[in-house]
């Protein structure tokens, strides 16, 4: 097996769709001859051609909407928005179009389209490269909203998301595309979309999570665990619609949880979350609910000092585990 | 003038089908609003004005694999694809047979797969982009046809017309976009929409073609959009074309029509395109008076029966608003 980073399983699983299926192709700002901004198509521009690999003017609405037009067609297509902040101008087309256009159409045409984009902060991005816009589509049924947290799991989920004939947002937090490290299996292999996964077994406490916030909070249940305290992680993996049964399971199991976002805490994933295991779980809980998220300001600053004040990190987590566990 | 649709290649048996397609769209409208005041049907929203148009562009193109992204007046194009009277009167009583949306979309949003009608919402100048991306997809697969959009004049100042249409141009692709100007978007008159002398002359920032023709001239429009389409399967890529009409009803039947003056509309009527049409048919010795009687009780007819039709049909089972949000 070979070990990767996230990015270069995010390309992998790129370059072996495209080979797999040739309505499969791409479309987005700078993925051609540059390879992306971040390199996330690095390569396919030279194997696949212009065909596949059009770089589109700067208009992330027809991005989204030529790709959704060639998707009622029959075609594959592969949206990029270069940065998911970008993403806004094409959200007419992603909730008044794509969502809906099975349900609208009463089941007569579909959008088998793919819409990525990389998310979250601790770049140094400021306010309009480091945002999470997913709570923005997660009322939206006809969505399927995807965020892995591991080279594995993105390579599975992007080749999952491809291949779905429904509309699905593949969200890449940037700052793991070199940052994390991990085996890939180089066959093909999907993963389900709509199925959380536990990334760690533990008895005490349960934390869950998604994204880049999954590898923080496994820092921490590290550190907790010299302390005696076991840590059960569940990562969402799809933010929306979630997957119910783990979410109550994994909060059955320990009675405590945590819930931990990068994005801003009022109206995010994590509160519907919270809804699921209160609804469901009231007799089995030996705390409240305690959330992790960050502060509810538009966006993080670009100041290393505001930067770090809005970012969960591990040390965060790791507070926020101790004392859900001493409760 | 007798030979005008000879010119064009259009036998007599074509432009009679053109009447009579053009003839059905406006009886059907009419009962439509009917239906509409004796509080049969909540909502209407008309084609009537527009009907030359819509049925010289359709004909115009390749109905057998062509693909059309039609906007909520295009009752005219959606019949001549080969959506039914009755399919049609089914969407406006929103009943479960209704091939457009089984009775989840208001009337005029069209929608029919088999016929290559992509679905629209309410939201205007989505389907620019969508048109563009079916134009994209031709190409890439080497297919012989061409994407046709249209949508109102006050639509084509949001982005996606021209993020669709840049997109369009930059990449050469066969679609083409037709503008149906009948000079008001709601009750904003085209002056106060556009700034540019008109619609067409936006084609140039997008390296296409555009032009503006008489939108109550089917043979004009027929014309244009068979040059259109011949460009762009020669690789000639896309084209805008602005046809210009009047918009004979309210903006919908919730609309007062209050801003416009009667006279503005009356005069508009006596240039009605229908009739026109009749008329120079009949002028070159086309059709006969008598046989545009019997072509208006046909159609008539095909409007009762659909009416009856749909009236009865069933809705759909209230739990079946759970199904279909994904694939099942």
């Amino acid at each position: 097996m070979a070990v990767m980073t996230y990015i270069q399983a995010i390309t992998t699983a790129l370059r072996e769709e495209m080979i797999r299926d040739e309505k499969v192709f791409i479309l987005g700002e700078d993925v051609g001859k540059k390879g992306g901004v971040f390199r996330a198509t690095d390569g396919l521009y030279d194997t696949f051609g212009e065909d596949r690999v059009l770089d589109t003017p700067l208009s992330e609405s027809a991005i989204a909407g030529v790709g959704i037009g060639a998707a009622m067609y029959g075609m594959r297509p592969i949206a990029e928005m270069q940065f998911a902040d970008f993403i806004l101008p094409a959200v007419n087309q992603i909730i008044s179009e794509a969502a809906k256009l099975r349900y609208r159409s009463n089941n007569d045409w579909n959008a088998p389209i793919t819409i990525r984009a990389p998310y979250g902060g601790g770049v140094h991005g400021a306010l309009y490269h480091s945002q999470s816009i997913e709570s923005i589509f997660a009322n939206q049924p006809g969505l399927k909203i995807v965020m892995p947290s591991t080279p594995y799991d993105a390579k599975g989920l992007l080749k999952a998301a491809i291949r779905d004939n429904d509309p699905v947002l593949f969200f890449e937090h940037k700052r793991a595309y070199r940052l994390l490290k991990g085996e890939v299996p180089e066959e093909d292999y999907v993963l389900p979309i709509g199925k959380a996964d536990v990334k760690r077994e533990g008895t005490d406490i349960t934390v869950i999570t998604y994204g880049l916030c999954v590898h923080f909070a496994l820092q921490a249940a590290e550190k907790l665990a010299e302390e005696g305290i076991s840590t059960h992680i569940l990562d969402l993996r799809t933010v929306y619609p979630l997957d119910k049964d783990a979410i109550i399971e994994a909060a059955k199991k320990t009675g405590k949880v945590l819930l931990i976002t990068e994005d801003n805490l009022e109206g995010s994933i994590i509160g519907e979350v919270a809804a699921i295991i209160a609804e469901n779980c009231l007799f089995d809980l030996d705390a409240p609910i305690k959330r992790l998220a960050g502060p509810d300001v538009p966006a993080m600053p670009y100041a290393p000092t505001m930067e770090k004040f809005f970012m969960v990190n591990p040390e965060k987590c790791e507070k926020a585990m101790r004392d859900l566990a001493e409760f | 003038m007798t030979s005008r649709h000879k010119q064009l290649g259009l036998s007599d048996e074509q432009v009679i089908e053109m009447y009579k397609t053009m003839l059905l769209a406006r009886r059907i409208d009419e009962r439509m609003w009917l239906l509409n005041r004796s509080g049969k049907i909540p909502f209407v929203i008309s084609c009537q004005g527009q009907e030359a148009m819509q049925v010289g562009a359709s004909f115009a193109l390749n109905r057998k694999v062509d693909f059309v992204a039609p906007y909520y007046r295009d009752l005219g194009i959606v019949l001549s694809f080969g959506m039914t009277a009755k399919e049609l009167m089914l969407s406006a009583f929103a009943k479960a047979e209704d091939p457009n949306s089984g009775g989840r979309q208001m009337p005029g949003h069209f929608g029919q797969k088999k016929n290559r009608i992509l679905s629209g919402s309410s939201p205007v100048t989505t389907q620019v982009p969508h048109a563009v991306g079916v134009a994209l997809a031709g190409k890439m697969e080497k297919k012989d046809f061409v994407s046709f959009v249209t949508l109102g004049e006050g639509s084509s100042n949001q982005g996606d017309f021209h993020e669709g249409l840049n997109f369009a141009g930059v990449h050469k692709l066969p679609v083409i976009t037709m503008v149906e100007n009948n000079k008001y978007a709601i009750s904003v008159p085209m002056e106060k929409q556009i700034a540019s002398e008109n619609v067409s002359i936006r084609a140039k920032s997008y390296g296409m073609t555009g032009v503006t023709v008489d939108g109550n001239d089917l043979f004009a429009v027929y014309e244009a959009v068979k040059a259109a389409r011949e460009r762009a399967l020669n690789g000639e890529g896309p084209s805008l074309i602005e046809a210009v009409s009047y918009r004979l009803t309210a903006h919908s039947s919730d609309d007062d029509d209050r801003y416009r003056e009667k006279e503005e509309v009356n005069e508009a009527k006596k240039k009605d395109a229908i009739v026109a049409f009749a008329n120079e048919l009949e002028a070159a010795g086309i059709i006969s008076e008598t046989q545009i009687s019997d072509i208006e009780e046909e159609v008539m007819g095909i409007v009762n029966e659909a009416t009856d039709y749909a009236e009865n049909a069933a809705y759909a089972d209230p739990e079946h608003a759970l199904k279909y949000v994904y694939e099942e």
